[in-house]
């Protein structure tokens, strides 16, 4: 069935097709229509799951982790500050093996007080421990949540997608919702590997020494490596069966391209547009799109950009005091690898706090990096006022 | 690809008019994205919403500044903001009013039409006497003037998208796609 959705009502879709059992829920704009639909999903029937009204993203964390404890599909969604609140449960969930779902939808931290995109929100919540996706389309939005719940309960981690406020979350567009017995064959009912059961008691997270610790972050951590090679084969499953696939990451026109931009969320969709237009006109550009942003696809990247001269980074996000963050990744994932010269390597800051970035801004970057200007920084930032 | 811009106040409905429009050209086969501006909206303050029409999926992720369509469901936003701003030359607007066309020819190069949805609105019972709903009137006008979608399929979309007195918004719809004036020929400067 296709309907014309905005973002936000593709991640409720997904989340409903998904037969989720449990989801603990607090209001944030700009998440707030996912949880909003969810709940009337319930209200109505059509979704037989339990929907708990909590008092605060912590506590809708902490909900969803006792939740999948007991052994239930459990999800939520939030977004900048309340994603901030909910960090130490966000260790807690990942450490304690759970494999929730959770929609981000990426806007600003205040202050200044502000509702619109920038991924500074979920890439501080990197070394959680959760795994994270980022989509680019309401479509892809809607497919990465079923694959998130088969990815997490693979893996007894947590998966979180993230989706660009506005630009996904409230604008509508043409979306495929595949049948229930589609999703049914591909992500059957969850079976807990371990659980809360009365009839066969168990205590989870006792006291940990130093003896014991270390084993179980390298068994998570393991658990995070290991989607490198799950991931691809979770989604060939879903390829066959509808036709769409996405990858960790996504080379775009980049056989025989000079000048490469990496890119993630709706930056990507604006950025294939420039890049074909400069295609027409005979330049050798191309993008790579990043879709996982952990774990980090580093031996996927290196291929990817073998032997490409020019590099830039459009980040729409800060890690103040160093540049960009996936600039920051990249870099240290390329360090090292077996070319002979090190590419240009550029990291360009756009678009914080939901600034509206065009095909002229990506022109500027392009035309930028083109000069071959080096730069003795690690950040070039974007239409900054003086 | 086509891009519209509607501009109205808060409690119009702009924003459920982009989505109606998106719905009805889906409806005929070509590939829609429409969203707001995205503000925190305010009763009375003034409001953006977009639409782009393509033949294949729109890759295109930020606002639209130069539409090809103008909407206005509130006149007294053409002394308030720049309305025109980015408008192509030839370009359209549709405004609601109760004037001729002929009196907005002043704006500028463009193709320009009027309704009264207003009128059409309170008529059907659709919102209140200060605060009428324009939305739906103002799209049935806009199937007619624009030559983008047929109006049976606006009247679709908005059985899907506004399932409250969807009865009275379709003959909203209907009404204005009658009355709806255009200016016989692009107004000059």
């Amino acid at each position: 069935m296709q309907k014309v959705i905005v973002g936000n009502h593709a991640v409720s879709w997904g989340v409903k097709l998904a037969r989720t059992e449990v989801i603990p829920a607090y209001p944030i704009t700009p998440q707030t229509q996912i949880v909003e639909e969810l709940s009337e999903m319930c209200a109505s029937g059509e979704l037989p799951a339990r929907f708990i009204k909590v008092e605060s993203e912590h506590s809708a964390m902490a909900s969803a982790v006792g939740a999948s404890a007991a052994g239930a599909r459990a999800f939520t969604a939030t977004s900048s500050q309340g994603l901030a609140l909910m960090h130490e449960m966000l260790h807690w969930a990942a450490a304690a093996r759970h494999p929730i779902v959770m929609a981000d939808v990426n806007r600003a931290l205040g202050p200044g007080w502000n509702i619109w995109t920038d991924q500074t929100d979920s890439l501080s919540q990197r070394d959680t421990g959760w795994l994270q996706l980022y989509c680019e389309n309401n479509q892809e939005v809607l497919d990465t949540t079923i694959i998130a719940f088969r990815l997490a309960e693979a893996l007894d981690l947590p998966v979180m997608l993230v989706l660009d406020a506005f630009y996904l979350s409230h604008t509508s567009e043409p979306v495929d919702i595949p049948d229930q017995a589609l999703v049914d064959s591909f992500l059957p009912k969850r079976e807990a590997h371990y659980k809360l059961d009365i009839n066969e008691p168990h205590a989870f997270n006792a006291l940990v020494k130093p003896d014991d610790y270390m084993e179980m972050r390298w068994h998570m951590h393991d658990a995070q490596r290991r989607a490198l090679e799950l991931y691809p084969q979770i989604e060939s499953e879903w390829l066959a069966l509808t036709g769409r696939y996405y990858g960790m990451i996504e080379p775009y026109r980049t056989d025989d391209a000079e000048t490469v931009l990496i890119t993630t969320g709706t930056v990507t969709s604006t950025a294939r547009y420039v890049i074909d237009e400069r295609r027409s006109r005979g330049e050798k550009v191309g993008l790579v799109k990043i879709k996982m942003f952990r774990p980090f696809p580093v031996e996927a990247m290196r291929a990817a950009l073998k032997g490409i001269p020019r590099i830039a980074v459009i980040d729409r996000n800060i890690s103040p005091g160093n540049g960009g963050i996936f600039a920051q990744e990249l870099r240290s994932a390329l360090y090292g690898s077996d070319s002979d010269a090190a590419p240009q390597f550029n990291g360009y800051i756009v678009g914080l706090g939901g600034r509206n970035v065009t095909p002229d801004t990506i022109n500027g970057i392009i035309d930028h990096v083109q000069s071959g200007e080096t730069v003795d920084r690690p950040d070039i930032w974007v239409g900054v006022k003086a | 690809m086509r891009e519209l811009r509607i501009h109205g106040r808060g409690g119009q409905g702009a924003v459920i008019a982009s989505k109606v429009l998106a719905v009805a050209i889906f409806k005929e086969g070509r590939w829609v994205q429409s969203f707001p501006a995205f503000g925190v909206e305010r009763r009375g303050a003034p409001v953006t919403a977009f639409l782009r029409v393509a033949d294949s999926p729109v890759l295109l992720r930020c606002e639209v500044t130069t539409p090809d369509d103008l909407i206005v469901l509130d006149p007294t936003l053409l002394d308030a903001i720049d309305i025109t701003a980015g408008l192509k030359p030839g370009g359209s607007i549709l405004i609601n009013s109760a004037a001729a066309p002929e009196a907005y020819a002043h704006i500028g190069p463009y193709r320009i039409a009027t309704v009264d949805a207003s009128a059409i609105a309170l008529k059907y019972g659709l919102g209140s006497r200060t605060q009428p709903i324009v939305n739906t009137a103002i799209v049935g006008a806009f199937a007619v003037f624009s030559g983008l979608v047929s109006l049976d399929k606006v009247c679709a979309a908005i059985e899907d998208e506004v399932p409250r007195h969807a009865e009275e918004n379709v003959a909203a719809a209907r009404e204005a796609a009658e009355l709806v004036r255009i200016a016989q020929e692009a107004a000059h400067v």
